[in-house]
């Protein structure tokens, strides 16, 4: 078979659609502004989406172990607003170490996530009001501890957030960036690679089926959610690297986004189907939504939200069509 | 009584869920090297005995000794390490995974911690090559055809080097040529030396590739029989539990039926997983039973006639213009009435009195817009009180505190006031006494006399052929006879049942 050949017999698999989908979409998004506007055109604006959004990456991430198994983490925002209030406050008043900081709110949002997990299983609560509880619970001890929003000045803090690792092209990216790029790399590995990833896709696609083909069900959809909650920390870590404090209102809404950006990645609500790779993309996309309308400047920044809107009901338009042949 | 050669003995295995006893002292026990079918009818308990030794349910009373070891299996895994593999009636499998996946799931050859993918793939060759199956194994499981998942599901139960293989109705959604191959397979691993449970609904496979069969019926054991010593209409007998010497002394009725005009004619009704397509014709006035084991598609085709589910296929007319029956609703505003199988849950409301009871129906079908008044309400109530003997004769009475016979009463006469051209009584006299069983009969005939036409659904086939001018037969959700009711017999329609072989 010639190249040629081979190229126009490629048929994309099915459950791949909903992705490539996404990632035409970024690439006409990108080479529209780049078209209007001469500025858009350098790398740097592809790089700039990964540092302003590397935390909700990390996030989204989580969420789509959840989403895989069929389930849903509305507590993701609250999470990520007590890890930098909790942050703000061990450095400041509490005059903690860095490192012990850094521990500390990981092993909060791990604990979290732990305790939902466990009562969507064990106590069959649908996912959805257990973590609405998570959602109040974690908000309401944001408040506890702050209302203000302290700046933190912690040496250690400072230099992550303002180390700039360069790239050539004149370019450059955060630390945060790479951290997230490795959450992103460990989490493909952990789905495509382990048994734990696999039981997560078997569960979405039928828990049932699981249960009685012998798989770990129990362990593994309360470990989702305490992966879940273990992103929302490390998401609220690197946004206290990209702002340098801990605000209590901070991330409001911000499960929606990572809701919005697993699903505009292809992952299917109900489980079962669905890559980590989409989620990427589907955070590049929010954020190049974003950018876009910033560079315009005569739209105020609520369009963000109706575009998001206008593709989520297409891609869930979408994937309903797939489903259906 | 043990038995050396035994691989699996439970014994005096006591099950029950909440209000019911699935399971009541039951001894089963499989040998190697021998195919062992369970038989019962749909809720005789054959689904909960697996289930015990699987470990999806454990068990109240009972042991249960697998090579020699008693086990207690709290869940699937467990039963599984111990050999115990299981393929389940709905192929409990994960179409979202590839063919591969879905065979070695929890068991995947790895290397240092990581899926070894083409290690997977070559062994699921082997192992589906080994059930003359060639496929490519990394295609989404959900892109195959039913009977390649089944082959995939024992695929995998074998992979677990399993002593005791049990099927669970396998071959309920495959054709011919499928179920040939199945079986073939079957026999080639029962002569490998496994202990195969095979569990189906045809007795013609369990017949041809069964050796021992054992028999429940409502959660007791019947018995355990070798192949060799059963004929497939004592099976079906032990099965539904009458003496074929009991059924012979049925009165030889009139069925002669003057023929009124067709009222409601099906061509091919069908709908998917209910009932496979069939044709019928009822005719005012005229009974029609139907008579066939419990799950073989009874209640499913009456509820196709009144609209309780809708169709998929073929057409239904009343009086010659095709309907499209979608609703209850529909079935009622052509007047079809529909007595549930089970009254409690689909039919009457046992907090509401009598009365209320039987104005229910005729409010429905008049609209919320225009009341009966209650001096109508009592007089209807006191008119079928009367008419039916329901007793106490009270129409303030709470219907949960009446008798199942009164109750059944109660919901016929909530039907009759609304005068049906068709009535579809089902099951209306199991578990009552034979006094309302034989009022609910003459009432029946008398119905059927005033130019009603009746369905009839029972599981006792002597009720069926007295009462009915027409006698449908039903196996396996299709109907396969249809007979004029001249002088049928229940050993006729039996052999019906147990082969199918009569139209």
């Amino acid at each position: 078979m010639t190249a040629l050949a081979r190229v126009t017999a490629y048929r994309p698999q099915q459950r791949h659609l909903p992705m490539l989908a996404t990632l035409a979409l970024l690439v006409g998004a990108y080479a529209y502004g780049a078209s209007q506007y001469t500025a858009f055109g350098s790398g740097q604006v592809v790089f700039n989406l990964f540092i302003n959004y590397s935390w909700l990456l990390v996030v989204a991430v989580g969420m789509t172990f959840v989403i895989l198994t069929g389930g849903i983490d509305l507590s993701v925002g609250s999470v990520v607003a007590l890890s930098t209030v909790l942050s703000a406050e061990l450095l400041g008043e509490q005059g903690w170490p860095a490192a012990a900081v850094v521990v500390a709110v990981l092993a909060v949002g791990l604990l979290l996530g732990t305790g939902m997990g466990a009562l969507i299983h064990y106590f069959e609560i649908q996912p959805f009001i257990a973590t609405l509880v998570g959602l109040f619970f974690a908000r309401g001890l944001c408040l506890t501890i702050s209302t203000e929003a302290p700046s933190i000045d912690d040496g250690f803090f400072t230099v992550i957030a303002q180390t700039q690792i360069p790239l050539p092209g004149d370019s450059h990216v955060s630390i945060s960036v790479l951290i997230a790029l490795a959450v992103v790399a460990v989490a493909g590995y952990l789905l495509h690679h382990t048994r734990f990833g696999r039981t997560v896709y078997a569960v979405g696609g039928s828990e049932q089926s699981a249960v009685l083909m012998g798989l770990k069900v129990a362990r593994t959809k309360v470990s989702v959610y305490a992966l879940s909650g273990f992103c929302s920390a490390l998401g609220g870590l690197l946004l206290v690297f990209y702002k340098l404090s801990g605000d209590p209102l901070s991330a409001i809404g911000t499960e929606l986004d990572a809701i919005a950006a697993v699903v505009i990645g292809g992952t299917i609500l109900s489980g079962g189907s669905g890559y980590v790779l989409g989620t990427v993309l589907g955070v590049l996309v929010l954020g190049m939504i974003q950018t876009l309308i910033d560079f315009d400047g005569t739209l105020s920044s609520w369009w963000t939200k109706i575009v998001i809107g206008g593709l989520l009901f297409a891609f869930i338009v979408l994937q309903r069509l797939i489903a259906r042949r | 009584m043990t038995d050396p050669r035994a691989i699996l003995e439970m014994t005096g295995i006591r099950k029950e869920f909440p209000g019911v006893v699935a399971l009541d002292g039951v001894d089963f026990r499989m040998f190697p090297g021998e195919v062992h079918a369970l038989m019962g009818e749909n809720g005789a308990g054959k689904s909960t005995l697996i289930k015990t030794l699987t470990g999806v349910h454990g068990i109240d009373a009972g042991t249960i000794v697998l090579g020699g070891e008693p086990v207690a299996f709290g869940e699937p895994s467990q039963a599984q390490h111990a050999g115990v593999s299981t393929v389940y009636q709905e192929v409990n499998l994960l179409p979202n995974l590839s063919v591969a996946e879905n065979i070695f799931i929890g068991r995947e050859p790895r290397r240092f911690g990581r899926i070894d993918w083409s290690a997977m793939r070559r062994r699921a060759e082997v192992l589906l090559a080994g059930l003359d199956l060639h496929l490519d194994v990394s295609a989404d499981l959900g892109t195959q055809s039913i009977a390649v998942r089944q082959m995939v599901a024992i695929a995998r139960a074998l992979d677990v080097s399993a002593r005791v293989l049990v099927l669970d109705e396998p071959t309920s959604s495959l054709d011919a040529g499928e179920v040939e191959r199945l079986l073939k397979v079957v026999r080639t691993l029962r002569d490998e030396g496994m202990a195969v449970l095979f569990v189906s609904h045809f007795i013609d496979q369990v017949f041809a590739v069964a050796d021992r069969m054992t028999v429940l019926r409502n959660g007791k054991l019947v018995g355990e029989y070798r192949i060799e010593d059963i004929t497939p209409v004592d099976l079906v007998t032990k099965m539904i539990g009458k003496e074929l010497e009991a059924l012979e002394d049925i009165e030889e009725a009139t069925h002669r039926h003057s023929g009124g005009e067709v009222f409601l004619r099906t061509e091919g009704l069908s709908r998917k997983g209910a009932i496979a397509p069939f044709s019928l014709e009822i005719r005012s006035g005229e009974v029609v039973g139907l008579a066939g084991l419990l799950g073989s598609g009874r209640t499913e085709l009456a509820r196709l006639l009144f609209g309780a589910d809708h169709a998929d296929g073929g057409t239904l007319r009343i009086d010659g213009d095709p309907v499209a029956m979608r609703t209850p609703r529909s079935g009622m505003a052509h007047r079809i009435a529909y007595c549930s199988e089970d009254r409690k849950t689909e039919g009457l409301v046992g907090e509401l009195t009598v009365r209320e009871n039987i104005v229910l129906a005729l409010q429905a079908a008049r609209g919320w817009t225009r009341p009966l008044s209650r001096r109508r309400q009592d007089e209807l109530a006191a008119r079928y009180i009367d008419a039916l003997d329901i007793r106490p004769a009270a129409p303030e009475a709470l219907v949960q505190d009446l008798s199942g016979g009164n109750q059944q009463k109660v919901l016929l006469a909530r039907w009759l006031i609304t005068e049906p051209r068709l009535l579809i009584l089902d099951e209306p006299t199991r578990g009552i006494d034979i006094g309302a069983k034989t009022e609910i009969q003459r009432l029946v005939a008398k119905l059927s006399d005033d130019g009603v036409a009746v369905l009839f659904i029972s599981a006792e086939l002597e009720e069926v052929l007295r009462l009915s001018h027409r006698v449908v037969v039903l196996r396996d959700r299709e109907v396969v006879a249809q007979k004029d009711n001249e002088s049928l017999t229940p050993d006729e329609i039996m052999a019906v049942i147990a082969e199918g072989s009569g139209t």
